[in-house]
């Protein structure tokens, strides 16, 4: 089981989190080709190394935030606030 | 090659077993093929091996980055069915479902096929619903599926506990009696050993670190880290590395990988006689011929290339079969392990040309990819050997979600599959 470091909670359980999927995604406007609607709705990265993705704090504080997260080996190396950019790790990860 | 049978076995015997020689053919890669499948799973051994078989080809081979059907074909459950809710996706499963049914003899190889029947228990009404619907639809395209009530159950495979007062109790299941079992290791060892006899050199240890294009788009060979080689086709049947594959090719699938875990229990006899699943309480179980409980767990949430997973999605599913068949609970389990699976949105697979040419794809089989093995092997031949699907899999192509024709399995089972 992942330890997940909630930014307003601590770290706490997976069990007690939601998985969002892919972060940053923005909703396009309304008027995009059908290739990009149909990418938003169903294209993600599917990452073999860092990924940054979205997860809820559903058994505790309830809110969102983003984490940086190696698919290859499941650690975690950030974890930040929803609506703050992707943490430049220096070429660290 | 050498025939098995019983007469095989006793000349053999009276050699000591000193005769037998080895049952596929280790190769270098040579400088070039025609056709290049990529992955050394049932898939793409299968494919190989109907290419050769129903289409003639015969300069083929099978590049495998590890050691052949050491990915999800040694990982799965081995539970095969075909009673899928849409007429495109039962259609493809019943499609693999009749090539099961005479595969042994196809490959002269005891693949220990064993249609035991399987029970898909169903918990709630809205379980009732939804079950009696694949019924009545199952039945509208032919394919064998009947309701049983909790009695009949009960009767069909008695260790299954119906007490009313248990806390998700048995209010019936659908049955698929032509459903059942096969032992992974012998369909991608039957499938290499039949291919490898019709001239498909299967290369293992050589993983595809890129591919080649000439300047129209057209692929022309795979860089691999056992050297260079050239194709005319190429043929990707990865599986969890499908995306990754793809990506050298400049092709963004519409797959994000799970992992999914297993497990199986201390030997016994023969004691459970038939596949149950469970969607609603997560349990999937069989016993296999040398007598383990093999028991299929849930995925875990998140994207993961790891094979491994976190220890609750199986303790979920271990307490649910201690309630379900209370038999159970003093069963050890013996080892657990994981797979990562291929999911698409609608959780259909996709197996299609792509936009580049010469390029084909067979992915996205997800949590269940194993009871398809030689009809999506099949079908993905085809649709390689003539640059054009099937019908049975021209519905299952990447272009199906920019177009909305979702083949949308994942509403109808609710969950995984």
């Amino acid at each position: 089981m992942l330890l997940i470091d909630c930014p307003y909670c601590g770290p706490r359980a997976e069990i007690e989190f939601a998985y969002g999927g892919e972060a940053h995604i923005a909703r396009p406007a309304a008027d995009v080709s059908e290739v990009e609607w149909s990418a938003f709705l169903y294209l993600r990265d599917n990452t073999k190394g860092v990924l940054a993705e979205r997860w809820r704090h559903s058994h505790g504080c309830g809110r969102f935030f983003n984490a940086l997260r190696d698919t290859r080996t499941d650690q975690f190396h950030a974890f930040y606030e929803i609506g703050t950019p992707r943490p430049d790790m220096g070429g660290a990860v | 090659m050498q025939k098995f049978s019983a007469f095989s076995l006793a000349r053999q015997a009276v050699g000591r077993h000193l005769g037998w020689r080895p049952q596929w053919r280790s190769v270098a890669p040579k400088p070039s093929y025609d056709i290049i499948i990529v992955g050394g799973g049932g898939h793409g051994l299968g494919a190989a091996y109907y290419l050769a078989k129903q289409h003639g080809l015969r300069n083929i081979a099978v590049v495998e980055r590890g050691w052949l059907a050491g990915g999800n074909t040694a990982r799965n459950t081995t539970i095969i069915r075909s009673n899928y809710l849409f007429e495109q996706s039962s259609s493809y499963y019943e499609h693999a479902l009749k090539l099961w049914e005479g595969l042994s003899e196809e490959l002269n190889y005891n693949v220990m096929f064993s249609q035991r029947g399987c029970l898909m228990v169903a918990h709630t009404v809205h379980d009732v619903q939804v079950f009696k619907r694949h019924v009545y639809a199952n039945r509208l395209n032919g394919i064998d599926n009947e309701w049983l009530t909790p009695e009949e159950t009960k009767a069909f495979c008695p260790p299954l506990n119906i007490s009313p007062n248990i806390r998700y109790p048995v209010l019936g299941a659908a049955l698929q009696r032509r459903a059942g079992t096969a032992r992974h290791d012998a369909v991608a060892w039957g499938f290499a050993r039949a291919a490898s006899d019709l001239g498909v050199d299967i290369i293992e240890n050589c993983e595809v670190t890129g591919i080649d294009r000439d300047p129209s788009g057209k692929v022309t060979g795979v860089q691999t880290t056992r050297g260079p080689i050239r194709a005319g086709k190429l043929g990707v049947s990865a599986a969890g590395h499908s995306s990754v594959v793809l990506a050298m090719a400049g092709i963004r699938l519409p797959l994000q990988v799970n992992p999914l875990q297993a497990l199986v229990s201390e030997p016994v006899k023969p004691a459970f006689p038939c596949v149950v699943m469970s969607n609603t309480i997560h349990a999937y179980i069989s016993q296999s011929d040398k007598g383990e409980m093999v028991i299929g767990a849930g995925t875990d949430s998140y994207v993961s290339y790891t094979q491994r997973g976190g220890l609750h999605i199986p303790a979920h599913t271990l307490e649910a079969i201690c309630e379900l068949v209370p038999d159970f609970r003093r069963l050890r389990m013996l080892r657990s392990w994981g797979g990562i699976t291929d999911n698409t949105p609608d959780r259909s697979p996709i197996t299609a040309k792509t936009s580049v040419p010469g390029l084909y794809v067979n992915c996205g089989w997800g949590t269940g990819g194993f009871k398809a093995t030689p009809g999506a092997a099949n079908l993905f031949a085809w649709t390689i050997a003539r640059d054009e699907p099937h019908p049975i899999n021209a519905p299952f192509t990447i272009e199906r979600f920019r177009d909305g024709t979702l083949i949308d399995e994942a509403a109808a089972a609710a969950v995984a599959h």
